[in-house]
């Protein structure tokens, strides 16, 4: 079935969602997902992020949807058509998930770990405004060690349930949850407990924000001063296929793979993960291909990387009071089209 | 409760387990959680750990698969309570009908806030939101009691009624 | 005209004895001795009943929607789970006369082809748990409930399910959710309920109203049902009355009365309570918005605002309202609005369930900065503000909490944005205990 989105018509298979046609069709029209991830069953919907106009629900069909739909759990119609980047009542409305988002947020980046693969920075820059509104005290939490390896920041945590699904279809015993409800509804083992369990540090991996992170990891580096590499190792538990983050020759970090989307499509164990720090463990493939929500492509790979040029162009174009520094050689072609 | 003593329903109240357990299709036996809760809070007035564990045990679910539903329902007390625990309604209507100085007398009288428990034990005052009683506001409850129409006087009588 | 609450106030009614003496249970042998199940949906249909709980859905159109795959149990389940803030009519029905609830359970999951049956019922309500579990027995031990009811080789199972503290749990795919034991987090839709509800078969979810109203339609036809009310709004309604009048309570009235008479006549609420004067009415429980005097008991075109879906929503959201649920707030000139609209906003903070973030982050964020301009904190650009922060959660979120916590705060300030003001430039004062902003020449001005 045909569906256009942004003015650019796609065919795509019957079932298909929105945001994966939009993906399909490339970074420039793909909406930003803070909960919905493909690989794992039951997620979307909650965050709002990814929310698009359907000024028309199909061919058959033509009126347009009465209100904004989360285009990751939308499937297409043909002949539907969605606006994303083009609609100005969409471009609002993310505006508004963005600052929902920051609310209660500790914007507390610069000792963050997740700081430069982190989609909520990234979305909060490709759609939020630069200015703060709120002046109300912002709710906390305390940092919760679940277990040796894994440290919990509720303050940064956005809800968006990942890590309780993936608990759930990746692990065999789910022992943390979402307690309590409302804006105080937080990620917990209610009891003290540790998630302990061959493959609980994929938590870490589908972590849209820094909530869930390595504490092997932890305050090792800055991610954009690290050089991923892919490798393989014989491991009788997971594929063995990761991701080696080097600083200089010392492995600092080891996670699953990711795609461009920052999906993980083959889980991988603990062993892994935490254990196989020595180059010697691991069969190195060659550079990793960086994805699209890290910034380390703004240093290494800048030629190679795939920008979303679209909202980056919006963002520079609208809040110039960002003291922004980085090339931005990439927004030529976009202001020729213009 | 210490942790000492097991956590055990008597034998009439499983009974009771048993049978709600057999309202639902098979393998749906999760559906009996909200009334088993109610049953143990019934038995042991709040939801210690020990007890939600317990009951996943019953229901044969995870521990934490009562533990998230527990903390969502605003029913259940996830802390120690008084033998009384007055809850009362706070929401716009039972304001309009005079709730706000009725509950500061409740307070007052008692000598504890929103959220305390008298010295003694015995009484806990939380504050709900509405209990689907606007028009016969304002309106507390005390476990399955709805008290309402209420005035001073009212809760002066209450208070010394429970007390005794 | 009462088709619910006629025989409510007879001593023992909630006896099936009493009951079956005053007509009760009747509709059951007719529904289920002479009648198809989709006879009884066509009745239902023709009646024009619109769901009571508060969208206004057509039920015979919902009943419709149920998908019936082959070897595919389907459930009804009675929406009992009232919560929101003004709305007390089915605790009153339910309580007085658990009978006419479980009729109507029996008639309509007769029609939907439904064999268990679920009434959810906000767990605050135990003792009216304990009425309805007492009547039910009653009416297994008589044959309405069970195997073979009647004879008719129908058999129906009916229990009633607790809630434990929760709104939200009144949205239906979240009532469905609390029922399988989990979190009442609402579910993305589609699929909708009549696809996949309760346990992942088709659901019908209706009100106790709704369902209530079912055997009067089986008794007495669809069509004499729709010939009381006007146009649209058929039939009569459950309003639930609180604040200043002077009695407050449940009144059933047929859909088209006038809102003056409804609000003045002895019949009803009998007037503003002695000595004060109507200042505004939320109309359809808290979530509405609210309508200050002059706007309730008229529209702009001069014409009486009568109780019916479409007049009282006459003018859209600029001048209008909506019925919802019927809970009828009144308040008189001693009301402060932006008291009254912090404890809804209140309300809305403590019930979002916090799956999405517009209303998870907002009503949050709502509640904290009515809460500093009740409390003489406020800043002018904070009004603003909170009609902005509405707008951004209105329509963006899972469910329809969101909406329900935008329109009160934006329906407040679009009337009475002067009293918001009035706090945020004169905070000495509005924090007095008792002080109230008399807007200069308003009809209930002091």
């Amino acid at each position: 079935m045909k569906v256009t989105i942004d003015n650019i018509t796609i065919d795509v298979e019957p079932g298909t969602t929105i945001l994966q046609a939009a993906r399909k069709i490339g970074p420039q029209v793909a909406p930003p997902a803070m909960c919905y991830y493909e690989p794992i069953k039951g997620s979307g919907g909650k965050c709002r992020a990814c929310l698009v106009k359907v000024t028309a629900g199909s061919e058959r069909d033509p009126r347009p949807m009465p209100k904004l739909v989360p285009s990751c759990i939308t499937q297409v119609q043909d002949g539907m058509v969605v606006e994303n980047t083009t609609n100005p009542q969409v471009l609002e409305a993310r505006k508004g998930v963005v600052e929902f988002l920051l609310l209660n947020h500790p914007l507390d980046c610069p000792i963050c770990d997740q700081a430069g693969e982190c989609h909520l920075q990234d979305f909060a820059f490709e759609h939020g405004v630069s200015k703060t509104r709120t002046v109300e005290e912002r709710n906390t939490f305390e940092p919760q060690d679940l277990g040796p390896y894994i440290q919990l920041h509720m303050n940064r945590c956005v809800l968006c349930y990942r890590c309780v699904y993936t608990a759930d279809q990746v692990t065999d015993g789910r022992v943390h949850g979402v307690m309590h409800r409302g804006d105080h509804a937080e990620i917990s083992t209610y009891i003290e407990k540790a998630i302990d369990n061959d493959f609980s540090g994929n938590v870490i991996d589908v972590c849209p924000v820094g909530a869930l992170t390595d504490k092997t990891y932890r305050f090792k580096n800055r991610v954009w001063f690290t050089k991923p590499v892919d490798a393989h190792c014989s491991c009788d538990k997971c594929s063995g296929n990761v991701t080696l983050w080097y600083r200089g020759e010392e492995v600092i970090r080891v996670t699953a793979r990711k795609n461009e989307w920052g999906e993980v499509k083959e889980f991988i164990c603990n062993t892994c993960r935490f254990e196989r720090k020595k180059t010697s463990d691991w069969v190195i493939e060659g550079p990793m291909k960086v994805a699209r929500h890290s910034v380390i492509s703004a240093n290494k790979y800048g030629a190679n990387a795939i920008k979303p040029a679209h909202p980056l162009k919006q963002a520079a174009e609208q809040y110039k009071q960002i003291d922004d520094t980085r090339d931005r050689s990439f927004l030529e072609p976009q202001k020729q089209l213009k | 409760m210490t942790k000492t003593q097991t956590v055990q329903f008597p034998a009439d109240t499983l009974e009771r387990v048993h049978e709600i357990i057999k309202r639902y299709p098979e393998g749906r036996q999760k559906s009996a959680l909200l009334p088993i809760l109610h049953l143990a809070q019934a038995e042991w007035r709040w939801l210690s750990p020990e007890v939600m564990d317990y009951v996943a045990g019953l229901l044969n679910i995870k521990p934490v698969e009562v533990y998230e539903v527990a903390t969502f329902y605003t029913m259940f007390h996830l802390e120690p309570v008084g033998e009384h625990v007055i809850e009362y309604c706070r929401t716009g209507p039972c304001c309009l009908m005079g709730g706000v100085e009725v509950y500061d007398h409740l307070k007052k009288k008692l000598g504890i806030e929103t959220g305390e428990t008298t010295p003694d034990g015995k009484f806990t005052i939380k504050e709900v939101e509405c209990l689907a009683a606007c028009g016969w506001g304002p309106v507390f409850q005390i476990r399955e009691k709805y008290y309402m129409h209420l005035t001073k006087e009212k809760v002066d009588e209450i208070i010394e009624e429970l007390a005794k | 005209m009462k088709i619910l609450t006629q025989y409510i106030d007879v001593p023992g009614i909630e006896t099936i004895d009493v009951y079956r003496k005053h007509g009760g249970y009747a509709a059951v042998e007719k529904a289920l001795k002479t009648m198809s199940p989709d006879e009884v949906t066509e009745e239902v249909k023709k009646s024009g009943l619109r769901g009571r709980g508060g969208a206004g859905f057509p039920v015979g159109m919902k009943w419709s929607f149920l998908a019936k795959p082959e070897g595919v149990p389907r459930y009804l389940v009675c929406n009992a789970d009232e919560s929101e803030p003004g709305t007390f009519k089915d605790h009153y029905l339910m309580m007085k006369s658990p009978h006419t609830l479980i009729e109507g359970m029996i008639v309509s999951s007769y029609a939907l082809g439904a064999k268990s049956s679920y009434i959810y019922v906000r767990g605050e309500l135990m003792y009216v748990i304990h009425i309805l579990e007492k009547a039910i027995q009653e009416a297994y031990n008589k044959g309405l409930l069970g195997k073979n009811i009647l004879g008719s080789g129908y058999d129906l199972d009916l229990y009633v399910q607790p809630g434990g503290g929760a709104y939200i749990c009144g949205e239906e795919t979240a009532l469905l959710e609390s029922l399988e034991g989990k979190r009442g987090n609402p579910r993305n839709k589609p699929p909708f309920p009549a696809v996949k509800g309760l346990y992942q078969c088709p659901t019908v979810v209706n009100n106790v109203e709704s369902i209530a109203a079912t055997s009067w339609i089986v008794m007495n036809g669809g069509d004499e049902y729709a010939k009381i009310g006007i146009g649209r709004s058929t039939g009569s309604k459950l309003i639930s009355v609180s604040g200043h009048v002077r009695k407050p309570g449940v009144y059933e009235i047929p859909l088209g009365i006038t809102v003056e008479d409804f609000i003045f006549a002895d019949e009803w609420c009998g007037g503003i309570r002695a000595g004060h004067k109507l200042k505004a009415v939320v109309a359809g429980g808290s979530s509405v918005p609210i309508l200050p005097a002059e706007l309730i008991l008229k529209t702009t075109n001069g014409e009486k605002r009568l109780m019916t879906y479409e007049s009282l929503s006459d003018g859209g959201f600029a001048t209008g309202t909506m019925l919802g649920s019927g809970g009828f707030i009144v308040m008189d000139e001693t009301t402060c609005i932006v008291h009254n609209t912090l404890t809804f906003g209140r309300f809305y903070h403590h019930e979002s369930c916090g799956q999405c973030s517009p209303c998870r982050e907002g009503t949050g964020w709502m509640d904290k900065i009515l809460y500093r301009i009740e409390h003489g904190q406020g800043r002018q650009e904070d009004i603003d503000l909170l009609v902005d922060v509405s707008k951004k959660i209105e329509g963006n979120t899972i469910c329809p909490l969101g909406d329900a916590a935008a329109w009160p705060v934006a329906a407040a300030i679009r009337h009475f944005r002067d009293e918001f003001e009035w706090h945020v430039k004169h905070p000495e004062k509005a924090t007095q205990p008792g002080a109230v902003f008399m807007r200069e020449g308003a009809s209930w001005a002091v």
